[in-house]
């Protein structure tokens, strides 16, 4: 049985200036052991897509569509249900882990309470449990760090404890939301291998959304290209970056600077901005920024065709 | 000053020591210090771009800030086109700041949101004293056009602006005094991929268009790649690497640049490369240790390099390594 | 990018709901105490002890007092009291706080150090007990009452200046101001002071709130304005032993206390609202 399966996947937000659809029509789905990567830029609607996984969403944010976990329609439970899922199915890594620990507790302290609350978990046992993650997370001297608070971690470690907390309570999907953009390079290096060495060994599902291609191209089997709050390009990594189909995906690929690269080589840009989710163009949303859009792009969204078996593009 | 002979260096920084005093922990602890700038020295020349590398808490913003003027350097000199800056006090620096200006990482918050577009752009003339409003007027429109904003833009406000158009702005702000020297800290690594592309290139244009000189200081070696002329990778307060970019980047002679380098994510080239792995965090920037500033996470550790500090010494034409075994790291590429 | 024009001052003060109600609440009492220097109804000074306990008639709007005094126009003329004594009282504390936090915050150093252990030292003092002392020693009346209040708020300003002060220095655009060869004196009138105004303006009026019940509690023990000069405080002080008597005799002027304290609050709202340009956008 299909991990995760999204179908027709729609969020909305009730902004001050109107109804954005922030994620429109999306589909997908994960086995087990699997790695997708999310990539888009800001606004792109992958955050919070993956908020809509987690039934996150903030309250001015409606979710339409399917997402089946395990057979189950995670839309339909309710809140309380939610949180039980949360606690024991799904887990999510943020961006900047010194706002997602609490600064006046101790790691060791976060790390327990869940383990206590989800898992029935007594204080002794709770704390080698603890320990036990810290160690499995590659963080030196757990014992001692146990009693250390976030600000006298780097933010690494810090990263590193917020993977710990996630891994607690040995969850069938881990929804990674850029978890290394705020990290240097080898740190950086060091957190994807650690999170893919755990997704190997646990045999979870994980999502993994950033914004730079290479990070993804790196950690993922397939891809996910999304703007402007929809797919335009789906493919397994391999097969996506042999032959990338559309205009997006190119023009991301092409703004890059990549090293080893010759300094003569201009950049190739995208011009404008993203477009405002409020007021969607009627066809394409890529139509304003896109070199080869014509009068039927602006006026009928494309359909999905499939390049091949493993590849389609809208 | 404008006008010096061409082989004077735009910027000359000369072994500069930037030590920061920690608060004490307690009334009768010895004072800790952080050690941000150990002995820095390079120079840039006109029209050149020249990258600084690293990772946090290597010091490169200190540096930048210490070239800037902008806080108390310990000891060492920076010279811009020719002229010392440091131990100027803020009012001898302010008529030579025409020639130094700055670009900030946060497009966010390096603009006063009280401010309208234009008296932001405006505000190096401010500081000159002394300018018509015609004249201000005149240069605020002409470099809000070259940098590809309107010129009805300058009575609008920061927030009416896209993360990239902001970031137009303080380039603007940057370039109204035609400044010599333009010191970019991470002006492209809060933007957007696309939005990055097109900084990048207009950073380019701007330097054929005026002339001048940056220096970019950046975490992302691709950008660094692409816009610089010459590179000096940062460690722990000090250059362990310098040289021109094509040599540097192809032929890496420190360990520290050939792991950099091996780090960074490349699209499209499959899954999980074979290469050097680098253990451990950035080590403390608050103990001066004997020896190698990266003994405790390089591969290839000896132990020379636990008792003697590795000069910073040519290993080829133009391009400077401080490490002991430079020649097997060139090899190893 | 929003291409609707930056609006005037005007149109944003009339969209802001807050700003409105409080402005007009404030301007009632302000008008209030405006005409009372002219014309009241009745009269608040002429003790008539045959009109005492009038109930409310087209004579006596809200009928009199225990020695026949119109409570309407007593509650005029102490608007004049209350708010001549808030005014000057936060203004004091207002012009002499901030400029202080403004140095502190702009200087560093031993200015710092002095300005924000001379703060500490006053706050350690409660405010109607030093004004309390402070009365004790240069005599009861309405401008040492308002000394008292007006020296309680200059810590408190100081304060919160020097620390909202502290973090907008910390901000690159300063440093983006430092590094265009801007002296800290400009930086901290270009960009430190526009950018903590509207946090001192809504202190501002919570303090003006809170003068007018410090100038209520000090009348109320006698150490404020004189008799037979109304304020607010005193009313409600002479009210008090007629609690069970006439009930009203309280409530209006505790009606009148709470309306200028909500109207200010309102007003302070609605002020920082306004000079937000981020929030001039359409809404």
């Amino acid at each position: 049985m299909t991990l995760l399966n999204v179908k027709n996947l729609n969020v909305i937000l009730e902004t001050s200036e109107g109804i954005a659809r922030a994620v429109r029509d999306l589909n997908f789905s994960l086995e087990k052991g699997e790695t997708l990567g999310i990539v888009g830029e800001s606004g792109c609607g992958k955050s919070m897509t993956a908020l809509a996984l987690m039934g996150l969403l903030p309250e001015m944010g409606k979710t339409t569509g399917q997402i089946e976990l395990n057979g189950e329609n995670l839309l339909e439970k309710s809140e309380a249900e939610m949180c039980k899922i949360r606690g024991n199915n799904l887990a999510m890594i943020f961006q900047e882990p010194m706002t997602s620990l609490n600064p006046v507790h101790t790691v060791g302290r976060q790390i327990m309470e869940p383990l206590r609350l989800h898992m029935g978990l007594t204080k002794e046992e709770a704390r080698a449990e603890a320990v036990r993650l810290l160690d499995r997370v590659g963080i030196p001297n757990p014992r001692e760090r146990i009693g250390n608070y976030p600000h006298q971690l780097s933010g690494g470690q810090r990263q590193r404890v917020m993977i710990a907390m996630a891994l607690s309570c040995a969850p069938d999907i881990l929804i990674a939301d850029e978890p290394t953009t705020a990290l240097d390079v080898t740190i950086q290096d060091q957190i994807l291998e650690l999170i893919q060495a755990l997704v190997h060994e646990e045999g979870m599902g994980l999502i993994l959304i950033s914004h730079d291609l290479g990070v993804v191209s790196e950690n993922t089997d397939s891809i996910m290209v999304m703007y402007g709050g929809a797919a335009v390009e789906t493919g397994r990594t391999d097969n996506i970056f042999d032959e990338l189909v559309h205009p997006y995906t190119q023009g991301l690929f092409a703004a890059m600077p990549k090293l080893g690269r010759a300094r003569e080589a201009r950049l190739v840009t995208i011009p404008g901005t993203v477009p405002d989710l409020v007021n969607l163009p009627a066809g394409c949303t890529f139509t304003d920024r896109c070199p080869l859009a014509t009068e039927i792009c602006r006026n009928t969204p494309p359909p999905i065709e499939s390049i091949d078996a493993r590849h389609a593009a809208a | 000053m404008t006008d010096c002979s061409s082989h004077v260096p735009v910027l000359e920084v000369t072994d500069l020591v930037r030590h920061y005093r920690l608060p004490r922990e307690s009334l009768f602890a010895k004072p800790g210090h952080v050690y941000a700038l150990n002995g820095v020295t390079f120079q840039i020349q006109r029209g050149k771009s020249f990258g600084i590398v690293g990772e946090s808490g290597c010091g490169k913003s200190t540096l930048a800030r210490n070239v800037m003027a902008l806080e108390e350097t310990d000891s060492g000199s920076v010279k811009i086109l020719g002229q010392e800056v440091v131990g100027l006090s803020f009012d001898q620096l302010r008529p030579l700041r025409q020639h130094f200006q700055m670009i900030f990482q946060d497009p966010y918050g390096s603009l006063d949101p009280h401010h309208t577009v234009g008296r932001i752009v405006a505000e190096p003339l401010a500081a000159l004293g002394a300018i018509s409003n015609a004249e201000r007027d005149r240069r605020v429109a002409e470099v809000l056009e070259s940098v590809g904003l309107k010129t009805r833009d300058v009575t609008k406000y920061p927030h009416e602006f896209s993360g990239g158009q902001r970031q137009r702005i303080a380039i603007a702000r940057a370039l109204i005094t035609h400044p010599e020297l333009i010191v970019a800290d991470e002006p492209v690594s809060a933007l957007d991929v696309s939005v990055q592309a097109q900084v990048l290139n207009l950073l380019k244009d701007l330097q054929v268009q005026y002339g001048v000189t940056y220096m970019f200081i950046s975490h992302d070696l691709a950008v660094v790649e692409y816009l610089c002329d010459e590179v000096a990778v940062m460690y722990l307060g000090e250059i362990v690497e310098k040289g021109l970019t094509e040599n540097l980047f192809t032929n890496p002679a420190h360990p520290y640049t050939r792991i950099l380098l091996d780090a960074v994510p490349k699209p499209g080239s499959g899954k999980r490369r074979e290469r050097i792995k680098l253990k451990g965090n950035v080590t403390g920037q608050t103990e001066r240790r004997v020896g190698c500033s990266f003994q405790d996470r390089c591969p290839m550790v000896q132990d020379l390099c636990r008792s003697e500090k590795p000069p910073l010494k040519e290993v080829g034409p133009d391009h400077l390594a401080a490490c002991h075994f430079s020649d097997k790291v060139s090899a190893a590429g | 990018m929003s291409d609707v024009q930056s609006t005037s001052f005007l149109s944003r003060c009339r969209r802001s709901r807050s700003f409105v109600v409080g402005g007009l609440l404030t301007g009632f009492l302000l008008l209030c105490a405006f005409v009372s220097l002219f014309w009241t109804p009745g009269s608040a000074y002429d003790i008539i002890i045959t009109n005492r306990f009038l109930p409310p008639s087209s004579l006596h709007w809200l009928g009199t007092d225990q020695f026949g005094r119109d409570i309407v126009s007593m509650l005029m003329t102490g608007t004049q009291n209350s708010i001549v004594v808030a005014v000057v009282a936060v203004s004091i504390g207002l012009s002499i706080g901030v400029s202080l936090g403004l140095l502190a915050s702009a200087r560093r150093g031993w200015t710092e150090e002095l300005i924000m252990r001379f703060s500490d030292f006053s706050f350690a003092f409660p405010a109607i007990l030093s004004a309390i002392m402070l009365t004790a020693i240069i005599g009861p009346g309405g401008v040492n009452s308002i000394l008292a209040i007006g020296l309680y708020n200059i810590p408190v300003f100081a304060r919160l200046t020097r620390g909202s002060a502290n973090a907008i220095w910390a901000r690159e655009f300063v440093m983006a101001a430092r590094a265009a060869g801007k002296g800290r004196f400009r930086i901290t009138f270009e960009h430190i002071l526009p950018n903590i105004l509207s946090i001192i303006i809504v202190q501002a009026t919570i303090l003006f709130a809170i003068a007018i019940l410090a100038e209520a509690a000090l009348s109320y023990l006698g150490l404020g304005t004189q008799p037979p000069e109304p304020s607010w405080g005193r009313m409600l002080n002479e009210a008090q032993t007629l609690m069970f008597l006439d009930p009203m005799q309280a409530i209006y002027p505790g009606l009148a206390i709470a309306t200028a304290v909500f109207g200010l609050n309102l007003l302070g709202d609605g002020l920082r609202d306004i000079l937000d340009p981020r929030l001039s956008r359409k809404r």
